[in-house]
């Protein structure tokens, strides 16, 4: 056997989990990594900050189903995997994240650059560990990489004393794991499955509601099989956009607080609601007493925590939703449910009348966003930044692929697109990646700018640029009188305090993206006009390098239907209500 | 209501702060905590006294064991377990009130731990309500100092 210092263990574990690429950043208690690294045969890509660092794990994670990796120093670089982490833990995307830490005879002390980063992560990981000696670092590492992936994924994080990685020992990376505490359920219980082919076989207005689980659990063509044998519609959450081919007509699309108006009538008078890999997360279900008011409840999920914690559940299978969904199937009858099928296409009706009536001359996202479909056949891969332009890439683009849509759902991390298109990317290279930002959004993580310029990384940024932090103001002019406080992106000192709206008379918005791509050396054009979306989207299409496109579209547009908050779904805020 | 819970978890470094992360950050009320060995060098037990409802209980024990270090949670409410507290009281004491005292704790089945001049400190243990009575009648006398355990309990029998 041979004896390695913890540095090459680290980089000897990471082949033995067939790792591909880690996003990482240098510094002084990692210098010992980076060593080894600079002969290392995975890629490595390094962000400029860490938190584009870790987004990007995640968005290759998210859309690769493979586990993300990366590296930061001690004290700030850790602190700076706070927002990256959350956001995986909250959506359960499995992401490994090492940092360095200082000696062991110095933890404890404010000695340079420590901090208690398990500490720090303890609820924003699935779980975390502090080496304390090198000979347990290849069982964490193998424990690490299963914690993340089975069961409910999550983040996990392993916090390595600088001396640890130059101790040295014998390597061997172990086979199995041995974890009495982590004994995840996979097989559901047969008597509840069966309950719940009873329940679907005898309702009559039955809807499938399904989450990001479907996604990671590979269960979308199980999803299908249900959905077509029986007959039941299905609407998606955010996150769980993909999972069901949205062109079919069994696809009613989002639900929630910015979903269709036949997904939540659909919710709001289904008598069996059949929850898969999802969590009724506040921002789907509104006020909570008016969900699904007539509805038996069927959850599967593999986290029993989830089931039955905030509705009560009728009929609860906990363990993974693509084995349960394989028996289910097995055991469900075919059925054609013509009047409820009949009802829903009656509510689509509604929904696309409300469409038609956007006939704004300015530029707004629908068509571009609508143009990227078009262009790339649906084959994009789309992640999106935090707000309007979030809501609008979940509402105008037909989802018919899983992993095809990467967002912040749970957490709502502006910064994390832009970084998470990188990952995407690079675990997905000869798709085409867009990158849809917020103006506000996009200067959180604007930093990797420099990242995919260097490494050649060909995203196309399709900057959705209203000049608003929109969402909030969309929030300030429904239910704060107009009172438009610290949203407006153009405002500068000389501008009137009382300013409720914008005018030809307001200034230059700061930055000029254009500029500032080009000032790493990116190719960028600015678009005003319909006519000229669609050559834009082309040259960004066919051009193998990066591409930014900063669209300036209409500032007030709002995004509806909107559920106001705390509102039941059946009372949605329409287009033509505004006023 | 109130219940009793049993956790079984790893014996390592960081533990209870895991655990107190998970109840402050999700709201449980916990009214007692009690770590200690048990018959196996790598594993911990926890006894937790909570206040809750039932879903609230349901809960905390799925967030509990979601949590890596936790072997094994039970929820020991409705089962036949003998459930201890351990206090310490420091009474005062005079000549006159001494021998009082005395009688009291001897009912209790205390015992007479530390005499001082002016004190005497008293050890009893036994369930909750116990304790609160030799407490409540201890009172009159002056409590000048008080220390109770948490509880810790376990199940009667086979189980
Ligand atoms: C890190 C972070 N800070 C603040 C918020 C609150 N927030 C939600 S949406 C939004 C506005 C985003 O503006 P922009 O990126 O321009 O998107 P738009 O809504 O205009 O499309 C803000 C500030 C957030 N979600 N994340
Ligand atoms: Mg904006």
């Amino acid at each position: 056997m041979a004896i390695l210092s913890g540095a090459e263990i680290f980089v000897e574990s990471l082949y033995c989990e067939d790792v591909e690429v880690v996003f990482g950043y240098p510094g002084g208690a990692v210098l010992p990594i980076y060593d080894i690294l600079y002969d290392a045969e995975f890629e490595h890509i390094m962000p400029h900050h860490e938190q584009g660092g870790i987004h990007a794990a995640d968005g290759y994670a998210r859309s690769t189903g493979k586990v993300g990796v990366c590296i930061a120093t001690s004290g700030p670089g850790g602190t700076n995997l706070v927002t990256g982490l959350a956001t995986a833990y909250m959506d359960s995307v499995p992401v490994i994240a090492f940092t360095g830490q200082v000696p062991r005879a110095m933890l404890g002390t404010d000695a340079f650059q420590e901090a208690d980063i398990t500490g720090i992560t303890t609820p924003i990981t699935k779980h975390n560990y502090l080496v304390q000696d090198v000979k347990d670092l290849p069982r964490i590492i193998k424990e690490a990489f299963h914690i993340a992936k089975t069961g409910r994924p999550g983040p996990v994080l392993i916090d390595i004393p600088k001396d640890v990685l130059t101790d040295k020992t014998e390597f061997s990376y172990p086979k199995e794991v041995n974890l009495p505490g982590y004994k995840p359920n996979y097989d559901g219980h047969p008597c509840q499955i069966k309950e719940a082919a009873r329940d679907i076989n005898n309702a009559k207005k039955p809807l499938i509601y399904a989450g990001g689980g479907v996604i990671i659990s590979g269960a979308s063509n199980e999803l299908r099989q249900l959905a077509k044998g029986a007959t039941i519609p299905v609407t998606t959450t955010l996150t769980g956009l993909g999972s069901f081919d949205e062109r079919d007509e069994l696809g009613l699309g989002m639900l929630g607080m910015h979903g269709t108006t036949e997904a939540n009538l659909a919710i709001s008078n289904a008598d069996l609601i059949i929850a898969i890999g999802a969590r009724f997360d506040d921002r789907v279900t509104g006020k909570l007493e008016k969900f699904a008011p007539n509805a038996k409840v069927i959850h599967i999920d593999i986290d029993p925590a989830e089931v039955g914690k905030r509705v009560n559940v009728d009929v609860p299978i906990v363990g993974d939703v693509k084995r349960i969904l394989v028996k289910l199937n097995k055991v469900v009858e075919k059925n054609n449910r013509e009047a409820w099928l009949n009802q829903i296409k009656e509510w689509k009706l509604l929904d696309s009348k409300q469409e038609e009536s956007r006939e704004d001359k300015k530029l707004s996202a629908k068509p571009i966003i609508e143009e990227i479909f078009n262009l790339t056949n649906g084959e994009a891969l789309i992640t999106t930044e935090v707000g309007q332009h979030q809501m609008w890439a979940a509402q105008f683009y037909k989802y018919t692929k899983p992993r095809s849509f990467m967002t912040s759902g749970g957490l709502g991390t502006m910064g994390y697109g832009f970084p998470a298109s990188i990952g995407v990317q690079v675990g997905n290279k000869d798709s085409a990646v867009f990158a849809l930002a917020g103006d506000g959004s996009f200067q959180m993580n604007i930093q990797e700018f420099a990242t995919i310029a260097k490494n050649k990384i060909p995203v196309n940024i399709v900057i959705l640029n209203n000049q608003y932090l929109g969402m909030v103001r969309q929030w300030q002019e429904m239910f704060y009188d107009k009172r438009y406080s610290s949203t407006c992106l153009r405002k500068r000192e000389e501008c009137p305090p009382d300013c409720s709206s914008p005018s030809s008379n307001c200034p230059e918005m700061i930055p000029d993206f254009v500029k500032v791509a080009e000032g790493y050396g990116i190719k960028a054009v600015r678009v005003t006009e319909v006519e000229e979306v669609r050559p834009a989207l082309e040259e960004a299409i066919n051009s193998s390098e990066p591409f930014l496109i900063d669209c300036i579209i209409e500032e007030e547009e709002n995004v509806f239907p909107m559920v106001p908050p705390g509102g039941s779904l059946d009372k949605m805020i329409l287009k033509g209500d505004q006023s | 209501m109130r219940h009793t819970v049993s956790v079984l978890v790893a014996n390592e470094a960081g533990v209870l702060a895991r655990i107190a992360s998970l109840f402050s950050r999700r709201g449980f009320n916990i009214d007692s905590l009690s770590v200690s060995k048990t018959e196996r060098d790598d594993i911990s037990r926890i006894t937790l006294v909570v206040e809750g409802d039932n879903k609230v209980l349901e809960q905390l024990t799925k967030q509990l064991n979601k949590l890596i270090v936790v072997h094994k949670t039970s929820n020991l409410t409705n089962d036949p377990i003998v459930g201890r507290d351990l206090a310490l009281i420091k009474v005062t004491s005079t000549q006159n009130t001494r021998s009082e005292i005395m009688q009291i704790v001897d009912i209790f089945r205390g015992k007479i731990v530390d005499v001082a001049s002016n004190s005497i400190m008293v050890e009893v243990t036994g369930d909750e309500d116990k304790i609160n009575a030799i407490e409540k009648l201890l009172e009159p006398f002056g409590i000048k100092e008080l220390v109770r355990t948490g509880k810790v309990a376990m199940v009667r029998g086979q189980k």
